[in-house]
């Protein structure tokens, strides 16, 4: 790599804010992060961390009990949080798109996949219907749908869950957004069909130079993919690395204990396992969120939260006790 | 050799495929189609396949939860004459299971020790003051605080629902376990922590378990012999270490070269190719994988091979290898 190009999506200090049964709080805390184009960005955490919710903050879809309570998002440049709707909408799509990990709720039941695509495209291009169909199924094409003149005619129920997810990612891509968002792309299919379909995704943002945010629970599919990483816990980043920097050498201790507790079939010895549950998250310790269940946990980090900071060239991490570790 | 634990001879589970006002018969779904396998004493027996592949169908049929269409099943010396009826509660004392989804395996309108205790009262084991004694030896087994047994299970998370499941599954002294995906719903911190309970339980208990799992790493990690299943039968099954050292089957071989490495330096140079996936309703004929697979010659589509045993002490059915 020479220069790096500037980056296609830009967040700084992003808070999302639910109110809820518990009141309100932030299932999203000090978020930044930036996605050059072409390259690829893990966001891998536990149920509850907050991935699935920054995912839907960066397009704007937050459900109505969340908000963004502070922060900026900007997608190729342009602040994307203080568009009006219709503006977003214009750019959704066509600059910033997202896939789904179940393309069964995300595709209209009611149109053909082909009527899908198209209607995206139309809405993006000054298109007629013709050449909108064609380029559907130019996209259908692309994500090596089997048979896509006919597929396109199809509707999702009539699919595969693998071929539901190419149809998902031919409706994302079909007008080469600059940043994909993937939300647990893969973890819906099966190991066969997620290997196909992860090199898919990689082969066209090759192609098209396209920026992806993938988040994920399972660290194998980042292993696979990621340029980067970012490494969230109740809500926060505690550890930011390029990939090769995560897998060789984690920092912060939940890191490494996600790394010791995935099974990896090598002798009979006992997973190292992570000690108690996720905080919840209108109940979260006072210092650091990972203190109570921390080996390493001092005075200091039951009382005090640690800031992240660069501790190593390019490897962030949020602890206190790593230097003493 | 003595006798294993388990065995099971041609099990099939077939389901009829109704259609029209007068729910005629028009075919059926062979899930599972002739299955065997052993398990001894202690040992776990992974089971490791694709979504449809029939190994949760499997599963439940050992366990008279679905009804199996044919098959030989012997526990422990017995012959389970019928797995639909009489012999079945009998057997169920043997033979426990814990399922995938420790939300809706659990009644939400029990307390903690009514679930636990409730294998004792349906088999009518012990005094009500036994029983009471046993839920409390049973919680403290599974790693459940005994404050906790008049709580609902929606006050539990789901690692500690999964263990709730695991103390029922063994109120009952069981010899074998049949674990479909326990660990799927949960998050790998807390995955890691059922897995070590199984593996304490099967040390001190000398438990064997049939270990369902979709998941290769879970299986490597938890079993000491692997059975492969594709559409409704078994293609390999193979000692742990030798199975993941080289796999026999092309099936299995594509299962572990899809698998990823958790190693960025090792990624696997993933082929974008498709597949028209054939699925049990429309099983291609002979090998059930050739449609799939690199090696398939003519015999593959016109003859199945059989699940035979291999010089190197591993049953494969496949033509070519």
């Amino acid at each position: 790599m020479t220069t790096p190009a500037p980056p296609a999506l830009e967040v700084t200090n992003l808070n999302v804010r639910i109110r809820g049964d518990h009141g309100e709080f932030d299932v999203v805390a000090d978020m930044s992060f930036a996605a050059a184009p072409g390259e690829t960005l893990c966001i891998v955490g536990e149920s509850g961390c907050g991935k699935s919710m920054t995912a839907l903050a960066l397009l704007r879809l937050l459900p109505e009990a969340a908000r963004v309570a502070s922060g900026s998002i900007a997608v190729a440049g342009v602040d994307f949080l203080t568009l009006d709707q219709h503006r977003v909408e214009d750019m959704r799509g066509d600059d910033i798109a997202m896939i789904f990990q179940e393309p069964l709720t995300a595709l209209n039941p009611v149109l053909s996949i082909g009527e899908q695509i198209a209607e995206s495209v139309r809405q993006h291009r000054r298109l007629g219907r013709k050449s909108a169909w064609d380029h559907a199924v130019q996209a259908l094409r692309l994500v090596q749908m089997p048979d896509a003149e006919r597929r396109a005619h199809q509707f999702p129920h009539e699919l595969s869950g693998g071929m539901r997810q190419r149809a998902m990612i031919a409706l994302a891509l079909a007008c080469e957004p600059r940043v994909l968002v993937a939300d647990e792309p893969t973890t819906a299919l099966d190991v066969t069909i997620q290997a196909q379909i992860l090199g898919l995704i990689s082969d066209l943002q090759d192609k098209m130079g396209t920026a992806l945010v993938l988040i994920t629970h399972d660290l194998g599919v980042v292993s696979e993919v990621a340029d980067r990483v970012i490494v969230m816990y109740a809500g926060r980043k505690v550890e930011e690395a390029s990939v090769y920097d995560l897998f060789d050498d984690p920092i912060h201790p939940y890191t490494r204990g996600l790394m010791g507790a995935v099974p990896r079939g090598k002798g009979d010895a006992r997973l190292a396992d992570i000690p108690g549950t996720v905080p919840a998250l209108w109940d979260l310790p006072q210092g650091c969120a990972f203190a109570p269940r921390c080996p390493g946990a001092s005075a200091r980090c039951l009382s005090e939260r640690p800031p992240l900071v660069e501790k190593k060239p390019g490897h962030f991490a949020a602890c206190w006790e790593h230097d003493h570790v | 050799m003595s006798e294993p634990l388990l065995s099971v001879e041609d099990l099939k589970v077939h389901f009829p495929i109704r259609r029209g006002i007068l729910q005629r018969q028009v075919g059926e779904v062979k899930a599972v189609d002739g299955v065997g396998f052993s398990i001894g004493k202690g040992e776990t027996l992974g089971l490791v396949g694709e979504s449809g592949c029939g190994k949760s169908t499997t599963g439940l049929a050992l366990m008279g939860l679905v009804k199996a269409t044919a098959g030989r099943v012997r526990l422990a010396g017995e012959t389970v004459a019928d797995l639909n009826r009489a012999g079945l509660k009998r057997h169920r004392r043997r033979m426990q299971i814990v399922f995938q989804d420790p939300f809706s395996s659990l009644n939400p309108r029990q307390r903690v020790s009514d679930i636990i205790r409730a294998p004792l009262d349906i088999h009518n084991v012990g005094t009500p003051r036994e029983r009471r004694h046993k839920v409390a030896e049973l919680m403290g087994r599974v790693g459940l605080r005994p404050d906790q047994a008049d709580n609902f299970p929606h006050q539990f998370s789901g690692g500690q629902r999964q263990r709730i499941g695991i103390a029922r599954a063994l109120a009952l002294n069981p010899d074998l376990i049949v674990c479909d995906e326990p660990v799927s719903a949960l998050d790998v911190s807390v995955q890691a922590q059922i897995l070590n309970l199984l593996a304490d339980l099967q040390r001190d208990l000398g438990l064997s378990y049939l270990m369902i799992s979709h998941d290769l790493g879970v299986v490597e990690h938890v079993s000491h012999r692997v059975a492969v299943m594709y559409l409704g039968k078994i293609v390999e099954i193979a000692p742990k270490a030798r199975l993941f050292a080289q796999p026999g089957h092309p099936y299995t071989e594509l299962l572990l070269r899809s698998a990823p490495a958790l190693d960025p330096r090792a990624r696997r140079r993933y082929s974008a190719s498709h597949d028209d996936l054939p699925s049990a309703t429309n099983k291609p004929s002979g090998c059930p994988f050739h449609t799939r697979c690199p090696l398939a010659t003519p015999e593959c589509s016109a003859t199945e091979p059989a699940l035979t045993p291999r010089p190197d002490g591993r049953l494969l059915a496949c033509h070519h290898r």
